[in-house]
């Protein structure tokens, strides 16, 4: 053996040593001290000495790219629900665990098809995981949820994928729903209400504008093509003339000449409006740039999109003169007009983190409230939470739930009882509501 | 019958293939020949539109496109880092413009003299990066296997963009970054379009002339200064004592180092003026279309990197013709087919083209390498 061998030999053995005993000290430190203070505060008689497990739970968010603004505020709402109920469950028993993962690569710029991917495949490995919460891209979710389904099944709770298809069968792509669910269990909900309601209601919305033309783009993407794919439907339907529906290269350095394009579409003038479906990371800001550089404001062709651009990330990239006057729409009410469980969370949260812009830090608090309710819900049914099935199911059994979005329950597809949409529109530099329709 | 006749009837064919195949599915993405005379005809000016607009994009990528080829030509190595020099070119005027105060005047004269200061430190910046990277990154694997140096670009292209993630987040340095994070889109604000507005003229040159056509001094401004970069270039790799080394260089490394001429310093050179041109072109995109984005350099990168290889790597001049190319490609199909296809429309027309003449539209002049 040679002397370089032998030196690499001692190394590792003396590095395996010193890790052995970083990974053993903790433990050991850990594991009594932590919950020994509220164990014996609330029952002390009832429960054994300490937590008998560790349940973790998981997000699977984009956290690089321009998403992040909103997964920000996703991340914060469910850590603090867990620091709420001090990181213990079902009365001190088990220790709750967070970790939130990132589905976006520097490669990209945004969620990536194999980081989320790799990360339904970490998650199905590791069994102390009970709950994965996410993701946020539809697109995401179409390849973690039948990866998630063969693993046990563990339930996926979502607080943002709005794709019809991702929960209800098509008509027009028969057996698709069915084929992301490999087992034949539903394993999927989300707490947030679906495209097949935000394009129809975006439709009505664009017409009572006062529009008859409409000109429509989208990402390319599952979600952005998807919505903008129903608005388009329902606009035909209603009356409005869709002069024209494609998709953009979300990368391109601009847009001028699509924008030129369009701003002769109809019978050699610019449309009443343009509906984008897109999210925010896909170009968004620079897409409305060309659009007011070539077209004008935003009060002589009307730009409307779905919940992907309702967040000031939109508006700082476009500026906040650019932006003035654009509309976007995203399900639920807006935070002022929530029920009380929710304005409690809007106040804990700015207590926290600062002032809360983004409307989707409540569905983010809100799935975390699902997780542990169905945590919760096993133990007081003499079950194991740390079984999985067990947890669906309780996901699932979800009904009337007084949450922070209101009371509501989950279909057997799982999508939310919930089908408020709630347009905003940008004014001074923020978004403001502008209504709620149904 | 000889082998050159031979290989013309199999080129012949080809591409009676290729045609056919495009007339055949070329409708499926937006290829209506009836369709697309059809709007020409409605609106013959717009035929003109999409050529300013498909000149302009053009233009930029060209600038960027020149650095990857010089680069190529020069050491063999396709520079990934190089769209992201460009991109730190965008933050790097952002931020100049941002301390000198020129977001916030409106005097047109002190906006002039803070573009200008912006140019100048873009350049240095983009000029100091792209050398330092060639000196730290590329300079020891110069004789390793190419594809070393290959990987170590693509690795230096990840830490330029996580720096411009960084940077972007650096609100107290440029106040107009917003509180967003450095994920989101920046703004570049609109400086052309102030210093019209403070004469009292229109961003849109042709405005009041009756002429229902867009060039803005975004468009002219674009096109006087990658014009005017790349002659100055072509002129500097002619007629100049270092631009003959650096042709000699690309030639043949070792005959050159034979002949007395100091390749470091030679290549050096290379990565600075490649960087520079970045850096220039960082601003003028910037003010072009207003953005900055720490992810831009990827795709410019990209449509550069195209550009040269379509212009055939290595030649200067082949790489101004592949971004203007590239540019009008991207302009006309956006315009007539249809905007979901433009990137295929445009890498299909790459591969028909590297299919004919595999060394690019100019690759075989050798000679003008540099």
């Amino acid at each position: 053996m040679s002397k370089r061998l032998f030196a690499l030999f001692t190394l590792l053995v003396a590095a395996s040593m010193i890790l052995a005993a970083c990974g053993s000290a903790p433990a050991a430190t850990e594991a009594p001290a932590e919950p020994a203070a509220p164990a014996a505060a609330t029952e002390a008689p009832a429960a054994p000495a300490g937590p008998v497990g560790t349940l973790k739970i998981v997000s699977s968010l984009p956290m690089t790219g321009s998403s992040l603004t909103q997964t920000q505020t996703i991340v914060n709402a469910m850590q603090l629900r867990l620091e709420q109920a001090n990181m213990q469950a079902c009365g001190g028993k088990y220790t709750l665990e967070y970790e939130p993962w990132d589905d976006a690569s520097a490669a990209l710029g945004k969620w990536d098809p194999a980081v989320e991917t790799e990360n339904a495949n970490k998650a199905a490995a590791d069994s102390s995981i009970v709950a994965y919460l996410g993701t946020f891209n539809s697109g995401a979710a179409k390849l973690s949820i039948p990866i998630l389904n063969g693993a046990g099944p563990l339930v996926m709770v979502s607080p943002a994928n709005t794709n019809p298809g991702l929960t209800k069968a098509d008509k027009d792509l028969p057996g698709v729903t069915d084929s992301y669910y490999p087992t034949g269990v539903r394993s999927y909900t989300r707490v947030v209400a679906a495209d097949d309601i935000q394009g129809k209601v975006a439709a009505n919305f664009v017409k009572s504008l006062g529009a008859t033309s409409v000109y429509i783009l989208d990402d390319q993407e599952l979600y952005g093509k998807g919505v903008a794919d129903v608005f388009e439907a329902t606009a035909k339907e209603i009356g409005l003339t869709v002069l024209g529906h494609e998709g953009i290269d979300p990368k391109a350095a601009d847009y001028k000449a699509l924008m030129t394009k369009i701003s002769t579409s109809n019978n050699g003038g610019a449309p009443d409006a343009i509906y984008v479906g897109m999210v925010v990371d896909n170009n968004a800001s620079q897409l409305l740039k060309d659009k007011v550089a070539i077209m004008g404001d935003n009060k002589t062709v009307k730009y409307v999109g779905p919940d992907g651009i309702q967040t000031q990330a939109f508006i700082d990239g476009a500026g906040a003169d650019v932006a003035e006057g654009a509309y976007a729409s995203v399900a639920g009410v807006p935070l002022t007009e929530l029920p009380e469980a929710g304005k409690k969370f809007v106040v804990d949260y700015e207590a926290k983190f600062g002032p809360l812009t983004e409307p989707y830090a409540v569905y983010g608090y809100e799935t975390m409230n699902v997780a542990l309710k169905a945590i919760e819900d096993v133990c007081a049914a003499g079950g194991d939470p740390t079984n999985r099935e067990a947890v669906r199911a309780a996901v699932f059994a979800i009904k009337d739930f007084g949450g922070a979005l209101g009371t509501w329950s989950f279909d057997a597809n799982g999508d939310t009882s919930l089908t408020d949409m709630t347009f905003y529109q940008v004014q001074g530099g923020g978004y403001v509501s502008v209504g709620t329709f149904r | 019958m000889g082998k050159a006749s031979k290989l013309n009837i199999r080129r012949i064919v080809i591409a009676a293939l290729v045609l056919y195949i495009v007339l055949l599915l070329g409708p499926i993405a937006g290829f209506d020949i009836p369709n697309i005379a059809a709007a020409i005809q409605a609106n013959p000016l717009q035929l003109v539109q999409f050529l300013i607009i498909g000149l302009a994009n053009g233009a930029i990528i060209a600038i960027i496109g020149l650095g990857y080829t010089m680069v190529y030509g020069i050491i063999e190595l396709v520079n990934f880092a190089h769209g992201d020099v460009y991109m730190i070119g965008v933050f790097t005027s952002l931020t100049v413009l941002s301390l000198t105060g020129t977001l916030d005047t409106d005097s047109p004269g002190k906006i002039i003299l803070g573009l200008i200061l912006a140019l100048v430190i873009a350049i240095a910046v983009g000029a100091g990066l792209n050398a330092t990277v060639e000196r730290v990154a590329y300079r020891r694997l110069r004789n390793s296997s190419r594809l070393a140096a290959l990987i170590s670009a693509i690795g230096v292209s990840f830490i330029l963009e996580n720096t411009g993630l960084i940077w972007a987040a650096q609100s107290w340095l440029v106040p107009s970054f917003g509180t967003t994070g450095g994920a989101s889109q920046k703004v570049f604000p609109d400086l052309l379009g102030k210093i019209m507005a403070a004469y009292g003229l229109d961003v849109n040159l042709l405005a009041n002339t009756g002429i229902a056509l867009r060039f803005t001094i975004k468009d002219l401004m674009v096109m006087v200064l990658a014009g005017a970069m790349m002659l100055a270039l072509r002129l500097f790799v002619q007629n100049t004592k270092m631009g003959k080394a650096m042709r000699a260089t690309a030639q043949n490394r070792d005959a050159a180092k034979m002949l007395g001429i100091d390749i470091d310093w030679v290549i050096s050179t290379t990565f600075l003026i490649g960087g520079g041109l970045a850096g220039a072109a960082g601003l003028m995109a910037g003010l072009y279309n207003n953005t900055a984005w720490w992810f831009m350099g990827f795709r410019a990168g990209l449509q550069s990197f195209t550009a040269a290889v379509l212009g055939g790597i290595g030649n200067i001049t082949g790489a101004m013709l592949g971004g203007i190319l590239i540019g009008l490609l991207a302009s006309f199909s956006d315009g007539y087919l249809n905007a979901r296809w433009t990137n295929a429309w445009v890498f299909a027309t790459l591969v028909l083209i590297l299919l004919f003449r595999p060394s690019g539209l100019l690759g075989e002049q050798v000679g003008e390498k540099a």
